[in-house]
């Protein structure tokens, strides 16, 4: 096992560098003189090559390059141009907002899917199972927005329990922010557990029918028992692949969310940033999410090894 | 009232297995008494692996049972999944084809043994965990200490076929099924891992029903054989005569089609022999003797009615059965 978890840490480390690599060369590289972008088309050469210095943004890219990763290693994500604010700071309060969401989505959609998905496979061509199947359908085919408007509509405008929009902060009140959290999750969550209902479905169909599942039953399980104590064991890869992939799809799913219910989140600051043309804070932002990304990754293959010995065996 | 040495290890009635659309086993009855052996013998598709999970109670989902299964003093049929659970892997048990897929490929060999004693017997940890070493020795598997350790994947076919055994064998049940046990080793283990099912099966008193194809199998560790032919027993009988002395055109036809040193020439020239036409499918069965259009011997009442199995003196179901040797056939 330490021998797989060592190779799969050295994988996370080449993706990190080439992905900052990619990212640095692609904002900086293709996209012209930074400091004539930041100031505009009505800015003067000598303003242009003043900002350019006191960036150091007239030193040659690698220079720049590794300036930035050093920077980034010491926690230091640069600075707005406009605003001066750290980016460090900037991202760690919108992060406040952005991790409960996605997390608690995902956490509602997996309590939803794991047990709806296993019933929906142990009652495939039963009416009950066709019934969860085409609910699941529909959930997929909502776009999250819709979802989150239909739940503003009714717990916020028509019950009025919930605000529907807005955000209180966590040191402001600790039940507000969780309450305008509510509904944004409940969207997330919702939407998130229809595509995992499916793979669930898939994964325990497919381990129910696997002759060791027979052979635990042969020995003295009933049909329950062996799909939840030998089953559901072995359906975790799959389910873990497919919520590895959702992890990162919620960085997407959450611009929206966000949008709709008017969250201060991470999703929409990058988005401020891009039309604002705050090159540093979209580069350091962009980099963090796409770090995150491959360390879900990384987290996914170890979980890999946990589960599954032939896996860390093979290493 | 029978007293319990007295009751057979299995009594089967009248069994057919279906699921709506097709029949795979069409009114099999065989018994077999405490300790006894019988053979199950016939081609793919004849029915004999899904009388085997009938008997478990483990058939695919959609097929269902009809008919007796008497096992222990109960109509295994009418039980409910929980109260066969109870006697599965304790009363009668199984052992599958190809241990490595039978396995559960994320436990240890020696969790998946002992979790079957102490569900069954009520053994805590460390005892089952020191019956499990001990029956792992008596299956003849190297370094049983920590073999219980490995993983189903990082052993032999014949370890892993060894394990599936002492799974099957740990409670002493009264009837051990094995379908096809050596089918997917090497042919230099299989005689190995036969030896020790017969071995163990013997020690513990435990009657053996033994699927395969494999004749000479049957020959050496049954006392019964019943040929199966599209979800029919067609002969059933002592195997030394039926071996010997076959009635059935089929059983004829299988004792024929097996290679031995007799007929297979060196030169190529092979005088193997084989049974023409193919086993029919389960939807599109001829009338009458499901067997008529492979038979050398078929007439019209073939075509027509179905042959029964009989009473002792006909054991074959047919209607034209071949002679005893010195006898002349009765037409």
């Amino acid at each position: 096992m330490a021998i797989y978890a060592l190779r799969k840490l050295a994988f996370f480390l080449g993706a990190v560098f080439v992905a900052s690599l990619a990212i640095f060369l692609l904002i900086r590289g293709a996209g012209g003189n930074v400091a004539a972008i930041v100031l505009g088309k009505d800015a003067t050469a000598d303003a242009i090559n003043a900002l350019a210095h006191t960036y150091g943004l007239d030193r040659p890219l690698p220079v720049q390059y590794f300036d930035w990763i050093v920077n980034m290693l010491h926690g230091d994500l640069g600075q707005s141009f406009r605003t001066k604010e750290s980016v460090a700071d900037l991202v760690t309060a919108r992060l406040s907002v952005s991790i409960p969401l996605a997390l608690s989505g995902l956490i509602l959609g997996l309590i939803i899917a794991i047990p709806v998905g296993t019933y929906a496979a142990r009652n495939v061509g039963k009416p009950s199972g066709a019934v969860l199947a085409l609910i699941s359908q529909i959930g997929i085919a909502v776009p999250v927005f819709w979802a989150g408007i239909l739940l503003s509509v009714l717990f916020g405008v028509k019950l009025g329990w919930l605000p529907t929009g807005g955000w209180i902060d966590w040191d402001e009140s600790p039940v507000g922010a969780i309450r305008s959290l509510v509904l944004p999750v409940l969207s997330l969550g919702l939407i998130m557990a229809a595509v995992l209902i499916r793979y669930v479905r898939s994964a325990v169909l497919d381990v129910m029918n696997q002759d060791y599942v027979r052979t635990a039953r042969a020995v003295g399980m009933t049909r329950t028992q062996a799909l939840l104590q030998v089953g559901l064991r072995n359906a975790a890869l799959p389910i873990v692949t497919i919520v590895g992939l959702q992890i990162a799809e919620l960085i997407g799913g959450t611009v929206i969310i966000e949008m709709v219910f008017s969250l201060p989140g991470l999703s929409r600051m990058i988005l401020a940033n891009v039309a604002a043309r705050e090159v540093i804070v979209v580069q350091s932002t962009v980099m963090l999410i796409i770090v995150f990304v491959i360390f879900v990754n990384f987290v996914v293959d170890l979980l890999y090894g946990v589960l599954d010995p032939r896996i860390r065996n093979a290493a | 009232m029978q007293t319990n040495s007295a009751r057979p290890a299995i009594e089967v009635r009248d069994l057919v297995v279906g699921n709506g659309d097709v029949t795979a086993v069409r009114g099999v009855s065989f018994t077999i008494p405490q300790g006894g052996r019988m053979g199950l013998v016939g081609e793919s598709g004849s029915g004999k692996s899904m009388t085997a999970l009938a008997l478990m109670g483990l058939l695919p989902m959609g097929w269902s049972t009809r008919g007796s299964i008497l096992h222990d003093g109960v109509d295994l049929v009418t039980q409910s999944d929980r109260a066969l659970s109870s006697r599965r892997g304790r009363t009668l048990s199984m052992v599958f084809q190809d241990p490595l897929s039978s396995l559960n490929p994320v436990r240890r060999v020696g969790d998946q043994i002992s979790s079957v004693i102490r569900r069954h017997t009520g053994a805590d940890k460390r005892t089952a965990e020191a019956q499990t070493v001990e029956l792992m020795k008596q299956m003849n598997l190297p370094r049983a200490e920590q073999l219980v350790r490995a993983y189903p994947h990082e052993i032999s076919g014949g370890q892993r076929q060894r394990i599936m055994i002492a799974m099957a064998l740990a409670c002493y049940p009264q009837l051990i099924i094995a379908d096809e046990p050596t089918t997917a080793l090497d042919v230099t283990v299989q005689k190995q891992v036969l030896r020790l099912l017969n071995g163990a099966v013997r020690d513990r008193g435990s009657a053996l029903l033994m699927i395969t194809h494999d004749l000479p199998i049957i020959a050496a560790m049954c006392d019964t054989v019943a040929v199966m032919y599209a979800g029919r027993i067609v002969e059933i009988g002592p195997v030394q005569e039926v071996f010997r002395n076959p009635r059935h055109h089929y059983t004829r036809g299988l004792l024929d089609s097996q290679p031995t040193m007799d007929n297979i020439a060196l030169d190529g020239s092979s005088r193997l022999v084989s049974i023409p036409g193919m086993v029919p499918p389960l939807h599109a069965l001829p009338t009458g003797c499901a067997f008529n259009p492979r038979c050398p011997a078929a007439t019209d009442k073939c075509r027509e009615q179905m042959p029964e199995l009989g009473a002792e003196a006909l054991r074959a179901a047919c209607w034209h059965p071949l002679a005893k040797v010195g006898e002349v056939a009765a037409q």
